[in-house]
C-alpha cells in the first residue's frame, strides 16, 4: 500500500513538472506577455479523450446529450478505407454558431479521436487524418455556441486496422 | 527538436485555407516493439494557430490522430502578408512553433 501511495504521489509530480513545462514551453514559443489566452486553450481534456463512448464524451464537454444531425457533410471520407492507419476525415457543420466539431471513431480503444475549436471568422469545418482500428462508426459532434450539442454519424469499412504493431 | 511543420496558408476567393503538415510519431501506448514491450504513449495533445496574433483554431488531439498529422481548415479576414503562427505541445512536454506568410 505505501508503495502504491508513493508511486501515485510521484507520478502526480511529474505529471504537475511536464505540464508546467509544455505550457512554459509553448508560451516562451509564441512570445505571448500573458497566459490567459494561450492556456485557456491550451486545456486537455483527459477525461474526454478516455472515454468509450459516444455519452461519455459529450459529458465530459458538459453536454447531457447530443441530437441527431443531417446538416453535416463528410467531404472526402472515404466509405472504404484500405489503411486504417491514415484515414482522411473531413467535416463540414451547417449547424448555425458551431462553435466545435469533435470526431470520435467508435471501436477505437477510445472513442475520441480530436476535437477542434472554430472562434468566430472561421469556417466550422476541418480535414485530419486518423487511425481507425476496425470497420466502425464515426460520429461528427457538433457543440454550439448556446451549449447544445448535434452528432452526426457515418459508417468507415477499414481493410487493414490502424492500432496494431 | 521534432521537424519543423510544412505550412501552407493561401488566399481562395475571401477566404484563408490553411494546410498543415506536422512531424509527429503520434504513438498510441497500445503498441508493443520488438521485445514485447508497450511502446510509450507520445502524440500531440493541443494546437494552437493564430493570424496575426489571434485563436484562428484550438484542437485537442488524442493518439488516434495518424502518425505526421495533417489539418486542413479556413478562416475569414486574412489578406497576402499576413503571418499565420502554429503551436503543438505533446504529452511529454515536447512543443513546436511554426510560421507561414498567407500568399
Amino acid at each position: 500500500m505505501e508503495e502504491v501511495v508513493h508511486f501515485d504521489r510521484r507520478r502526480r509530480e511529474f505529471l504537475k513538472t511536464a505540464g508546467t513545462t509544455a505550457a512554459f514551453g509553448a508560451l516562451a514559443a509564441a512570445n505571448l506577455a500573458w497566459p490567459g489566452t494561450a492556456l485557456a486553450q491550451g486545456a486537455w481534456n483527459a477525461k474526454a479523450f478516455s472515454s468509450k463512448s459516444l455519452s461519455d464524451v459529450v459529458k465530459a464537454y458538459g453536454g447531457a446529450g447530443a441530437e441527431p444531425t443531417n446538416d453535416v457533410s463528410w467531404g472526402s471520407t472515404p466509405e472504404i478505407a484500405e489503411n486504417g492507419a491514415v484515414v482522411p476525415i473531413s467535416v463540414t457543420s451547417r449547424i448555425p454558431n458551431t462553435e466545435s466539431i469533435s470526431i470520435l471513431i467508435e471501436k477505437n480503444p477510445n472513442a475520441l479521436a480530436a476535437r477542434f475549436q472554430f472562434p468566430q471568422g472561421t469556417d466550422p469545418t476541418v480535414s485530419t487524418r486518423v487511425k481507425i482500428n476496425q470497420s466502425s462508426n464515426v460520429h461528427a459532434l457538433i457543440k454550439t455556441a448556446n451549449g447544445k450539442f448535434y452528432v452526426a454519424t457515418r459508417e468507415v469499412k477499414v481493410t487493414i486496422g490502424g492500432c496494431g504493431g | 527538436m521534432a521537424d519543423p511543420m510544412r505550412i501552407r496558408a493561401s488566399m481562395q476567393g475571401d477566404k484563408v485555407l490553411v494546410r498543415v503538415l506536422m512531424s509527429h510519431e503520434m504513438e498510441t501506448g497500445q503498441r508493443k516493439d520488438e521485445s514485447g514491450k508497450i511502446v510509450p504513449a507520445h502524440f500531440i495533445q493541443n494546437v494552437t494557430v493564430t493570424h496575426n496574433g489571434k485563436t484562428v483554431l484550438s484542437a485537442e488531439w488524442g493518439p488516434a490522430v495518424s502518425k505526421n498529422p495533417f489539418l486542413q481548415f479556413q478562416f475569414a479576414g486574412g489578406k497576402v502578408g499576413d503571418k499565420i503562427q502554429i503551436i503543438w505541445t505533446d504529452n511529454k512536454g515536447g512543443t513546436r512553433t511554426d510560421e507561414a506568410v498567407v500568399n
